[in-house]
């Protein structure tokens, strides 16, 4: 990290508290699958953090770690610690999770096939506690940021679109009234203008909602250009992290996430001991 | 014709027998929409439920034997949500379908060495002797049960409750959600522990009614037990994961069985009543896997 964006990055933290600290994490599937080899990250109160990576790279099992979702595939935190505000969320259930504001949009959509929008987004409150009133307002509010749900509303989610139904996956995490969103992968499978559309709504229930989010991406170019911080995941581990721009900026990414260059994708520990070779010759 | 008479009483009496099967089934319907387990234990819990209130109402007034039925009927869903399905969580459908086998020799066993395995007599004070209808219609009227017409009103209005429950509440609508979804329903918060404990309570509740339907037409024994493989063909036909379906299903198993024995069975000399339903779900099995009313698969990426 050079030092103006590390000075910018202290600033950053310095104004907003930590929302989410992941601390050196390690995740085990099946008791033997070492998936998390040591990740730790950093997400700021209000800030749009990215998590990127090619596939298979751990960014769900990152996420699902975090909120606790890895139980049910039989994946376990084996070492590290996760905080949110503060509080040690590790041997927290996903419910408990959710009640403290903290809530994960799966990869996938995942909607309820069998209710419709609206039933969808209502489940989304399943854990307030403040009433009708309040929850019909934002039922309105999430009409106001996704208008096509209210014209599906009717509709068995299992046959709406599939930027319908990222939109209702979105809109039914927003429900939970949430500090932080986990978002995994929200393009997947989207035509392009669509995914702007979304990452644009996104922007604004970042600035206007104040909700933080920390987004898993496979699309460098697209999370970089919304985000304000990153972090590239491989093979289990954190390999570069920075602001957004820094990383943009940054030649290795160019070249292996960007496509900015004609070599095509090789991963960053090759071009490292590559360059490495390179300068002892 | 002469004949509409006793094949009218016929008719009626299967798909009175044919509301019973539809209870049992109804009892699977439930767990299965909601954990994805396919609970051969229902017949057992049918069997205990009857068992527990009928020791109980010897020496308890029987409205209070009843609530303390229903608690029991609680605990076993809590015990069972707390030693099975939550050590269980994210295995297999085929080994929690073993672990509900599991279940099933426990409960009966377990049951009938607490409560004793006698045939006991269920009293609920209904007039044991028949009604006879449109008597001035038919020569000696059309014969019914009373025990078959209240375990039909009592079924009916349990299935309205239930659809009432499943659909305009809070708890319904995440039941819902759990059945089609239940790691994105952890995702957005509703605890999984909980809904398993209502689900499984519900199911122990809907026992308890089928218990007491079939126990004071048979007597509280064993055999009811067994009343849990009458249901298999009326869920093949009805469909796993839904509740008219099961009552549907239940109703032309029972009336299919009554009317293949009158109208088939003496050509082949009789006993079709006990496999005829059998056939029936193989046949359904073939044409349409999902059963009769199964919920449509929704298959778009
Ligand atoms: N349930 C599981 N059991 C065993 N291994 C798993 C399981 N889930 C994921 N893995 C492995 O963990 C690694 C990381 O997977 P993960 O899904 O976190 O990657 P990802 O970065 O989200 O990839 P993608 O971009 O394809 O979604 C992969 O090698 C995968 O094979
Ligand atoms: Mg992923």
């Amino acid at each position: 990290m050079s030092a103006p964006a590390e000075a910018a990055v202290l600033e950053a933290s310095a104004a907003a508290p930590t929302a989410l600290a992941v601390n050196n994490i390690e995740v085990v599937y099946d008791h033997v699958v070492l998936v998390l080899k040591g990740v730790s990250l950093e997400v700021p109160e209000r800030s749009i953090v990215a998590l990127l990576g090619a596939n298979g790279a751990g960014k769900t099992t990152t996420l699902k770690a975090i909120s606790n979702l890895l139980h049910a595939e039989r994946g376990e935190v084996t070492k590290g610690s996760i905080t949110f505000y503060g509080e040690e969320v590790h041997r927290l259930s996903p419910n408990e999770l959710v009640r403290r504001g903290c809530v994960q949009v799966m990869e996938g959509r995942h909607c309820f096939a069998h209710l419709t929008v609206e039933e969808n987004l209502l489940t989304g409150a399943f854990t307030r506690k403040d009433g009708r009133a309040a929850i019909q307002a934002d039922l309105e509010m999430v009409y106001g940021y996704f208008p096509r749900l209210r014209e599906r509303r009717k509709s068995l989610a299992g046959y709406t679109s599939g930027g319908e139904q990222q939109m209702c996956a979105i809109g039914r995490a927003l429900m939970a009234r949430p500090r932080l969103i986990l978002l995994d992968e929200p393009s997947m499978g989207l035509a392009p203008q669509l995914v702007e559309e979304i990452f644009e709504i996104v922007d604004r229930l970042n600035r206007q909602e104040n909700v933080t989010f920390l987004i898993a991406e496979q699309n460098t170019n697209l999370a970089l250009r919304h985000a304000r911080y990153g972090y590239i995941l491989e093979n289990g581990r954190v390999v570069l992290d920075g602001p957004a721009e820094a990383l943009r900026d940054n030649e290795d990414v160019k070249e292996f996430y960007l496509g900015l260059s004609g070599s095509g994708r090789k991963s960053f520990r090759e071009i490292k001991s590559y360059k490495r070779r390179k300068r002892w010759l | 014709m002469a004949e509409l008479g006793p094949v009218l009483e016929v008719l009626l009496g299967g798909l009175m027998s044919g509301v019973l099967y539809a209870l049992v089934a109804l009892g699977f319907v439930l767990i299965f929409k909601a954990s994805g387990v396919f609970n051969f234990a229902q017949g057992a819990m049918v069997l205990f439920a009857a068992l527990s209130l009928v020791r109980l109402s010897e020496w308890l007034p029987f409205p209070l034997a009843f609530l303390l039925t229903i608690v029991i009927m609680i605990a076993v869903a809590w015990a069972v949500e707390r030693l099975v399905l939550r050590p269980l969580v994210g295995q297999h459908g085929l080994i929690l379908f073993m672990a509900t086998i599991g279940v099933t020799f426990f409960l009966d066993g377990f049951g009938q060495t607490i409560w004793g395995s006698n045939v006991y007599q269920l009293d609920l004070g209904i007039p044991a002797s028949p009604w006879f209808l449109l008597e001035n219609v038919f020569p000696g009227g059309i014969l019914v049960s009373p025990i078959d017409v209240f375990a039909a009103a009592i079924a009916g209005s349990l299935v309205l409750a239930l659809s009432i429950f499943f659909h305009s509440t809070k708890i319904g609508r995440a039941l819902r959600a759990v059945a089609d979804d239940h790691q994105a329903a952890q995702s957005v918060g509703i605890p999984l522990n909980q809904i398993w404990l209502i689900v499984w309570s519900t199911a122990g509740i809907v026992a308890l009614v089928a218990g007491m339907a079939w126990g004071s037409k048979l007597g509280v024994q064993f055999s009811l037990s067994l009343v849990a493989l009458k249901a298999l063909p009326v869920l093949i036909l009805g469909g796993l994961t839904s509740i008219p379906g099961a009552i549907v299903g239940g109703l032309v198993v029972g009336a299919g069985e009554k009317l293949a024995e009158l109208y088939i069975g003496p050509l082949i000399g009789g006993g079709i009543e006990y496999w005829f339903a059998y056939v029936l779900a193989l046949a359904v099995l073939l044409v349409r896997p999902q059963g009769l009313f199964g919920e449509k698969i929704i298959e778009r990426v």
